[in-house]
């Protein structure tokens, strides 16, 4: 188990240099001075020949970059241009944001996909299994962004059970959590039926039935437990997947995420921010992943010894 | 070669036999035609053009002059709806076809020569998806900035390493086959075996592949014009609509309905169709 969890972390290396040398590389992509583009374009020619010195850009690309990694290493992502704060407490409070609605979204995911799952493999092809897997279908096919704007209607502006703004509280998360979850619940409704399916089609369910176990023993202890461990992998997928994807939820809601502060900062031409984001985002995504692989590699010995 | 190409004919025979059994594909290939037609007909079937506006109709309902409404611009939303489709399906032609290409090029030399260069692609594909979903269509977007050529590009890229995993996980399993053995051994070039026996003998999980991906490309495109990274105001595209429709989400919600109808209708369309391929190109799969 600890030599697999050393390749895999040895396979991160190269895809967390890859992902440094890319946002390195957008400062550079962009056409313009990058001294410029990152003390703003109206900052005085002092402070913009302060920042060519400050990043080294007067300097070779390969020591550009290295000082770079070494700022990023400390925690230092630089300074935005619009707000003159320190880009990394921008990061970390949006950040935070992002991640609690994240959480919520996977949980609400989680629950409805796994009854819905559940329930539908036990009764397959009965009217339930039929209509959430119909609900399912809508769940992969609604834009998030729709869904978001449905919801805001439906629960906030019709109903009124539900504040349509505000980002405070629990309940302001309900919502755009709902949106954000729906596909998930889908994917993990589909893939916990398709699982469990296969799982009570073995011989070691058939066992457990001939020895007189009741049904729900079967069902809950022994397919369950052995149908999970596919669904462990969609669980980590869908939660990375959240991350990138909460800009469109954090949009719709107006919320303070950090998908929000990356796109503010490409309209704001902030460059700094959008670098920091990046590098915030696809490292959480990839550490995710590698948990999730460990994880499933823990239930399912088989992968550890490929 | 007579015998090939007659066991060619039944298998696809066969396979058209089970695609047309399978209720929800065909569902899913009517909702694609339909989707076709719309846009290839736009210009005759529109009732209005999509971009003029008359401000004394703004925001009504649904009537019998514009039977989904009109929008803030007093613009009707049925000629916007289906001029949509038109933009909707040039972008997921053009970002599918840049992936497609790209992506079977690099699973194909990858899966076949292994080693260095499949190691190399392989990490560059493991890069691109460490930027998760739309997330790296944004970060492309970040660099060559909003609009639609741009949008296209980054959707493109964007679905690059999904086509390169699965073109290079078939060719590991087909080039160990005998047949490959039997070319390789009668003479062929590298050349001849990936493009005559390798690349034919994987187009059922790449053309699966394509119609589920022009589903996710949609969702993609629309999004980012939906925040303002994409197509751009006035034009009528889906996501951007819909981005214009919020203001007005309690006094005219009419407005902001139609456009996501339309993209969840298309998009389950392509998810449908493409659910039935592979049920049908691929009965092992079935449960």
């Amino acid at each position: 188990m600890i030599r697999y969890i050393l390749k895999r972390l040895a396979m991160l290396i190269p895809v967390l240099l890859g992902v440094s040398i890319i946002s390195f590389a957008l400062l550079r992509l962009v056409p313009g001075d990058p001294a410029v583009l990152l003390a703003g374009e109206d900052a005085n020619p002092d402070f913009i020949e302060a920042v060519r010195k400050e990043y080294g850009f007067d300097q070779p690309l390969h020591v550009q970059y290295l000082r770079f990694m070494g700022n990023v290493l400390q925690g230092d992502f630089g300074i935005s241009i619009r707000s003159r704060e320190p880009v990394v407490n921008l990061l970390k409070q949006r950040f935070i944001f992002t991640l609690k609605l994240s959480l919520c979204a996977i949980l609400i995911a989680s629950l409805i996909g796994l009854i819905a799952g559940i329930i539908s493999a036990t009764r397959q092809y009965s009217i339930f299994d039929n209509l959430s897997m119909i609900g399912a279908l809508f769940g992969i096919s609604m834009p998030i962004f729709w869904l978001g704007l449905l919801l805001m209607l439906i629960f906030g502006v019709y109903l009124r059970w539900l504040p349509v703004g505000g980002s405070g509280e629990l309940r302001h998360l309900v919502l755009p959590a709902l949106a954000m979850g729906a596909a998930s619940a889908a994917v993990i409704a589909r893939m916990t039926r398709a699982s469990m399916l296969e799982v009570i089609r073995q011989d070691f369910i058939r066992t457990a039935r001939a020895n007189g176990l009741r049904e729900r023993v079967v069902i809950y202890k022994h397919a369950l437990k052995n149908a999970m461990i596919p669904v462990i992998t969609v669980f980590g997928l869908e939660f990375g997947y959240m991350l990138g994807g909460a800009v469109l939820t954090e949009t719709v809601f107006s919320l303070p995420g950090i998908g929000r502060l990356m796109v503010e900062g490409i309209f704001q031409r902030d460059y700094a921010v959008v670098q920091g984001a990046m590098i915030l985002v696809a490292t959480t995504f990839v550490v995710v992943n590698l948990l999730t692989d460990i994880a499933y590699a823990f239930f399912d010995p088989k992968i550890r010894y490929e | 070669m007579s015998n090939e190409r007659s066991a060619k004919t039944t298998q696809l025979a066969e396979v058209w036999r089970r695609l047309k059994r399978n209720k929800a594909a065909i569902i899913g290939g009517v909702i694609v035609l339909v989707y076709v037609l719309v846009a290839l007909l736009a210009p005759l079937i529109s009732p209005y053009p999509p971009l003029e506006g008359n401000l004394a109709k703004r925001l009504q309902g649904p009537s019998l002059e514009n039977w989904l409404g009109t929008d803030a611009l007093g613009r009707d939303i049925l000629s916007r709806v289906i001029y949509g489709a038109r933009i909707s399906l040039q972008i997921q032609l053009a970002a599918v076809v840049i992936a497609l290409v790209l992506g079977t090029l690099l699973g194909l030399f990858g899966g076949y020569y292994g080693g260095f260069t499949d190691g190399l692609i392989m990490r560059l594909m493991d890069i691109l998806l460490a930027f998760p979903g739309i997330f790296l269509a944004i970060a492309i977007i970040a660099v060559l900035g909003p609009g639609l050529m741009n949008l296209i590009l980054a959707a493109g890229i964007y679905s690059v390493p999904q086509f390169a995993r699965i073109v290079r996980g078939s060719i590991l399993s087909l080039k160990e086959k005998e047949f490959v053995e039997a070319a390789r051994a009668s003479g062929e070039s590298d050349t001849s075996i990936i493009f005559r026996y390798l690349l034919p003998n994987s187009m059922a999980p790449l053309i699966i592949q394509t119609s589920l991906r022009m589903a996710t490309v949609l969702l993609t495109a629309s999004g980012l014009s939906f925040l303002g990274l994409g197509v751009q105001p006035p034009h009528a595209e889906w996501g951007a609509m819909l981005s214009t429709a919020r203001p007005y989400l309690i006094t005219a919600p009419h407005v902001a309905t139609f456009p996501g109808l339309a993209i969840m209708f298309v998009v389950m369309g392509f998810n449908l169709f493409g659910d039935g391929l592979r049920d049908s190109l691929d009965p092992r799969l079935k449960d």
